[in-house]
């Protein structure tokens, strides 16, 4: 798919882009006397895919951090589905629909890919202590309830053979897709990937792209994807905004982004 | 094992969701479970029930506890005594002061009791990981064994902090001779169990190892930390809370503060150690290993060396060979004894055609 295509794919493929869903107004962070964020603002719109690009220590992990509430911004407002997001941490952002995967692997180690992928329906499990030590009428229907929600992405991930292996156990490119795989059983309406495809080769690439553009087209998951490969993020991204140095040098679609002099100045070097 | 799972299709979920999924487990489980329960007391003689299988079980059940906080929620914990000191004296009280109060209700207030002061000295866990949480759970460990004895009332006043635990009596059925405390034990021990076993698989336990292997991701996912490390605490002291109060009532009969010492906590520890970090099983195995490797000795070492070493060098030896062993065990095999018994499983499965 070409990149001239993709800026039309929304209308082509059916997949519709809703209205602005997240709003990112004049983000500052900064750690002590390191600014990692400056005056930054862009918007996610809903069922879009929205990657952030920019060279090393530009900011992109921090700007994920900043959505899903892990980093406070001192400066700045966060606008999510219409209503302003005092500080919430990182339980309040997963409750109000946003999941995320890590640029370095956080599966649970010691878990199977059943139970880390059950582990992501925390939030929709109700039952409490004394049901669980009982696993008895409620706690078992639901554990089998969500078993079956699990089963769905296992399915869809196309990791069945794998279900019961201990993560820890698992190649690189495996447990990247498990860690999609939790992040997916939130059923999110926002998803944050951070480096999916770093460190694959390939095959392992075109596999974690088709299911990033399955997720969503099936689900209509809204996606914020931070990656290196620009081909990749040229290919399957609606708008891309790009960071250097913790400022928003570019913003647009693909190709804008691509003949834009900042960016190419950012990537290239520039010729004084 | 001879038998494999071979030809036995999960149709249903909750069929593939048991704890024994392939049959021959489950039936060798009621087995094992109708041997403990009704053969072992019938002819078992006095000396082993009393100072062997009751003492076993009932760390087992303090093993289970801490196994909960550090294997499953990561949680290191030197205070493992302490609360079962809380639960002995908790029981003990709740006795003394509450008239016509049943035995088990006050197993279970006792329990609580010390799940409450576990959630107390937990609260720094919130802030603090490893080695440092574990000096202040050390802290715990003084501090309520100084409490205890520091304040006559929660021994009744009694000289020396010695309690003598009451009769047992449920329904009118006074337990006392060493079959009705074995089997009572027993019983308490297997049904925590189970239920330890039901939290650890289902949501509350994915949410303490979630803590214990990234607590950044489990906080994404929406699991809270800090909930799931104080439900951990609350959850591993009760379960040794109930265990100090077996062992003041179906064990030793009488208790001080002083018997629950760092000592006794650093031999629960050995005891998960040895037995499985991160398993229930693994509790059984390790507190049977460390009540009997004693006695094992105390019988093999004469046997051996007939009485040339003396009986100084004897008891010197058991803390070599322990100290050998947990040496062992954390190079060899850090999961434990109840990791070898799943290698050989699965080695057995495949065997005798390797391929």
């Amino acid at each position: 798919m070409s990149a001239v295509m993709t800026a039309e794919a929304p209308v082509a493929e059916g997949r519709r882009i809703g209205e602005v869903i997240l709003d990112l107004q004049g983000i500052s962070l900064s750690f002590g006397g390191v600014k990692a964020l400056t005056n930054i603002s862009f918007n996610v719109r809903e069922h879009e895919i929205r990657s952030i690009i920019g060279p090393n220590g530009a900011g992109k992990s921090s700007m994920l951090n900043v959505i899903n509430g892990v980093y406070h911004p001192q400066e700045g407002q966060i606008h999510f589905h219409g209503s302003r997001r005092q500080k919430m941490d990182p339980h309040q952002a997963a409750a109000q629909g946003i999941a995320r995967t890590f640029q370095n692997i956080a599966l649970f180690k010691g878990m199977s890919v059943l139970d880390n992928i059950m582990t992501g329906r925390s939030l929709k499990m109700k039952c409490g202590l004394l049901r669980h030590a009982l696993y008895w009428g409620p706690a078992q229907r639901e554990e089998i309830a969500h078993r079956r929600k699990v089963e769905e992405i296992i399915d869809f991930l196309e990791i069945q053979s794998i279900r019961k292996t201990p993560v820890g156990r698992l190649p690189y490119g495996l447990q990247k897709r498990v860690e999609l795989g939790r992040a997916l059983a939130a059923e999110p309406s926002m998803l944050l990937l951070d480096e999916p495809m770093a460190g694959m080769n390939v095959e392992e690439k075109q596999d974690m792209c088709r299911f990033i553009l399955d997720v969503n087209d099936q689900f209509g998951t809204t996606i914020v994807l931070i990656e290196h490969d620009m081909g990749v993020v040229m290919d399957i991204s609606d708008r891309v905004v790009v960071l250097d140095y913790g400022k928003k040098i570019g913003d647009g679609t693909p190709d804008e982004v691509k003949n834009n002099p900042d960016v190419i100045a950012a990537y290239l070097g520039a010729s004084h | 094992m001879l038998y494999r799972e071979a030809g036995q299709f999960k149709t249903s979920y909750s069929a593939d969701q048991q704890i024994f999924p392939i049959l021959q487990d489950r039936y060798g489980y009621w087995v094992i479970l109708a041997i403990f329960g009704v053969l072992v007391p019938m002819l078992a003689s006095a000396y082993w029930l009393k100072a062997i299988l009751i003492p076993v079980l009932i760390f087992s059940l303090a093993a289970i506890g801490l196994n909960i906080l550090t294997g499953y929620a990561g949680q290191l914990s030197l205070g493992s005594a302490a609360f079962m000191a809380v639960g002995a004296f908790g029981a003990y009280n709740f006795r003394l002061r509450i008239d016509g109060l049943p035995f088990l209700v006050a197993l279970i207030l006792g329990g609580l009791a010390a799940a409450a002061v576990g959630v107390l000295f937990g609260l720094p866990s919130l802030r603090i990981k490893g080695f440092y949480l574990a000096v202040a759970t050390l802290a715990a460990q003084f501090f309520i064994v100084w409490v205890l004895v520091k304040f006559p009332w929660f021994s009744n006043n009694a000289s020396s902090g010695v309690i003598t635990a009451q009769d047992v009596v449920i329904l009118g059925y006074h337990f006392d001779g060493p079959q009705a405390k074995y089997v009572l034990t027993l019983a308490v021990v297997a049904a925590l169990a189970l239920a330890a076993k039901n939290l650890v698989r289902t949501a509350t336990g994915r949410s303490w190892m979630a803590v214990r292997d990234m607590d950044v991701a489990a906080e994404v996912i929406g699991i809270r930390p800090m909930r799931a490390k104080l439900l951990a605490f609350a959850v591993s002291s009760f379960y040794c809370g109930v265990a100090g109060a077996l062992y003041a009532y179906t064990y030793l009969g009488t208790v001080e503060p002083e018997g629950f010492n760092l000592d006794l906590s650093f031999r629960i520890l050995f005891m998960i150690i040895i037995g499985g970090v991160g398993s229930i099983m693994g509790s059984f195995l390790g507190s049977a290993f460390i009540v009997l490797l004693p006695i094992l000795l105390d019988n093999v070492v004469p046997a051996i060396f007939g009485n040339a070493l003396g009986a100084g060098f004897a008891s010197n030896l058991q803390l070599i060979v322990f100290g050998g062993l947990i040496i062992f065990f954390l190079i060899v095999e850090p999961h434990g004894l109840a990791r070898l018994w799943q290698i050989g499983k699965e080695k057995l499965r495949l065997w005798p055609f390797p391929h």
